[in-house]
């Protein structure tokens, strides 16, 4: 009995121990990472990684809307139009300036349309990548 | 402001967007980065080559 109590608080031990530190950063990073694409990166100092992400990211999702790809809504209806929603949703603050402007209602005449709606999807995939790795700096699982 | 890409030239850029990302985030050093993005833009770019040839094959 005394060893099984022993054993649990160890246990309990090793999890705490094994757990990442929660601290300010490994918060505030991932969610501005999310919001702002980069600059998790940035806030913690990593420059040249911040932009490079900020610019591949954002330059991607312009690029999707300037094909005129489209942007989905979370009430899309289809199993699909929910994952391009997830998808879309990664890029943060800019799906919600989308959103509010109206833009990215995507064009069905030309078939780069196509490939503007998977730009926008990818961007978004790419920024919640971003926003993991932000994160693991963050808790010092990454220089 | 629309843009019209050809087919390649979406793909090209695609690549070379999401290797950058990949290579930032998949490596820890800054020349596994740099490594590691060359190899994923190699394959995006090499994959679109092969999957262009692939169908011109079918087609014959």
């Amino acid at each position: 009995m005394a060893n099984s109590t022993t054993d649990k608080t160890k246990a309990a031990e090793g999890l705490k121990t094994d757990a990442p530190p929660v601290t300010t950063m490994s918060v505030v990073a991932p969610a501005i990472a999310w919001l702002i694409p980069g600059a998790g990166h940035l806030i913690q100092k990593r420059w040249g990684r911040g932009l490079l992400l900020m610019a591949s990211i954002v330059t991607m999702f312009l690029l999707g809307l300037a094909l005129e790809g489209r942007v989905y809504k979370p009430n899309g209806g289809d199993i699909l139009d929910m994952l391009g929603f997830v998808g879309n949703v990664g890029a943060g603050g800019l799906y919600i300036v989308t959103r509010a402007m109206d833009w990215g209602k995507g064009a069905i005449a030309h078939a780069t349309a196509d490939y503007g709606t998977k730009y926008l999807i990818v961007a978004g995939l790419l920024n919640f990548i971003a926003a993991a790795d932000a994160y693991h700096i963050a808790i010092g699982k990454k220089p | 402001m629309t843009i019209q890409l050809s087919h390649f030239s979406a793909a090209v850029l695609f690549a070379l967007f999401a290797s950058i990302v990949f290579g930032i985030t998949q490596r820890n050093t800054t020349r596994e980065m740099l490594r590691y993005g060359l190899y994923c833009f190699a394959m995006f770019a090499g994959g679109v080559i092969a999957a262009g040839w692939v169908m011109w094959l079918l087609r014959r």
